[in-house]
């Protein structure tokens, strides 16, 4: 077992070390702390379709082979699509580096116990699909390091980190239209309107 | 490709018209002549999805960083969409193009596929989301298009589903 990690500042060292990346984050509190941890147009904030925040992380990569995309999902998100480990696996696009964020509940609705509070390990599974750089993160500075190194290496990476509950700090704006338009805009595949 | 799959070629042309170069599939028996077109091609990146909603989330992030896709599946499949295509690609305005090999009708043997196909057109109506049933082959390249011109202007999804009267559907042991 791991220490439990502030999800904050572990965003906040995730967010501090980007340029261009895009990042996906989950339903639940990964996509209010990515926003909480400062904004940037190349985020993607999810309000629903819980458990894809890989597979659309992994859409992005496939359509950016020059950019760098990080996926970033809670546990109770990743166990409703564990399958998705298995195709990243397979397809094992060069650019694309997976964060779960494992505080071992459903938070955001109610702190019922995840699977992985028990006995599920997500660097066993992601291992076991084929993702062999997977790695939990002992803290903050460790699990910073692991993310630069998975920023440079070719292949899938798989980050987790074990962190604790508590509420959110910040909420994305629910208008999915324009977070749509401007994670678009970042990423070159839209024009905007100009000036 | 045999003659009775003319349909299969129909389709990839209109992908590559319209530069669709991400394939995504569940596989189903009556698609095997698009899914083997498709990996044949190295126009496309072909590659099988574990569930259909998963699709449905690789296909919406390909296209927001500028890559088009088609989403294959079998009528059951489209069972497990709704929720992704509610609350991603209806509500982010996202084009996801899914083309559906219509089981549980015209001789189908097992009735759990009956029910399920049942489910595509109302799903289709309460989300909006325009579908369109092919049964002839003289409409096929016109209404694939079409259609993907549609959801791509429009950013809506849109649902294509491949009746066996055009594709001969599945063929069951007397
Ligand atoms: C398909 C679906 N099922 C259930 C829900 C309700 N729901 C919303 S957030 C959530 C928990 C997400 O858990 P996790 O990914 O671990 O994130 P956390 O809440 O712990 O931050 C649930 C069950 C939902 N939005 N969609």
């Amino acid at each position: 077992m791991t220490a439990t990690l502030s999800r904050i500042e572990l965003m906040r060292g995730l967010v501090g070390m980007l340029r261009d990346e895009a990042v996906v984050a989950g339903i639940g509190n990964t996509n209010f702390d990515l926003y909480a941890a400062g904004h940037r147009s190349q985020n993607f904030y999810m309000l629903g379709s819980m458990g894809l925040a890989f597979p659309i992380a992994l859409g992005v990569a496939l359509a950016q082979p020059r950019r760098r995309v990080i996926g970033i999902e809670g546990d109770g998100s990743l166990l409703m699509n564990l399958g998705c480990l298995a195709t990243i696996a397979m397809v094992a696009p060069a650019n694309l580096t997976l964060v779960v964020m494992d505080n071992g509940v459903y938070e955001i609705t109610g702190g019922q116990p995840t699977a992985s509070a028990q006995r599920c390990d997500f660097v066993e599974v992601a291992r076991a699909t084929g993702i062999a750089h997977s790695a939990w993160a002992q803290d903050t500075s460790d699990f910073v390091r692991l993310v630069q190194a998975a920023l440079e290496r070719t292949g899938p990476s798989l980050i987790g980190a074990r962190i604790e509950r508590g509420p959110a700090i910040a909420q994305p704006p629910r208008d999915p239209a324009q977070i749509r338009d401007r994670f678009m805009q970042a990423m070159g595949s839209r024009k905007g309107f100009g000036a | 490709m045999p003659s009775d799959s003319a349909w299969a070629g129909v389709v990839l042309a209109a992908l590559r018209k319209h530069d669709v170069r991400l394939a995504v599939y569940v596989p189903d028996k009556v698609l095997i002549p698009l899914i083997d077109g498709v990996h044949a091609d190295p126009f496309f990146t072909a590659f099988t999805a574990t569930r259909e909603e998963e699709g449905v989330g690789i296909c919406a992030g390909a296209w927001m960083g500028g890559l088009r896709s088609i989403l294959m599946m079998q009528t059951s499949g489209f069972g497990n969409v709704p929720n992704a295509l509610a609350s991603l690609a209806v509500a982010y305005q996202i084009p996801v193009v899914m083309l559906v090999s219509e089981r549980g009708s015209l001789g189908e043997v097992n009735v759990g596929q009956v029910w399920s196909s049942r489910v595509v057109a109302p799903v289709c109506d309460a989300l909006g989301i325009p579908h369109q049933t092919i049964e002839r082959l003289e409409d096929l390249a016109f209404v694939v298009d079409r259609s993907i011109v549609q959801a791509h202007a429009t950013q809506t999804p849109v649902v294509l589903v491949l009746s066996p009267l055009l594709t001969g559907g599945k063929v069951f042991a007397a």
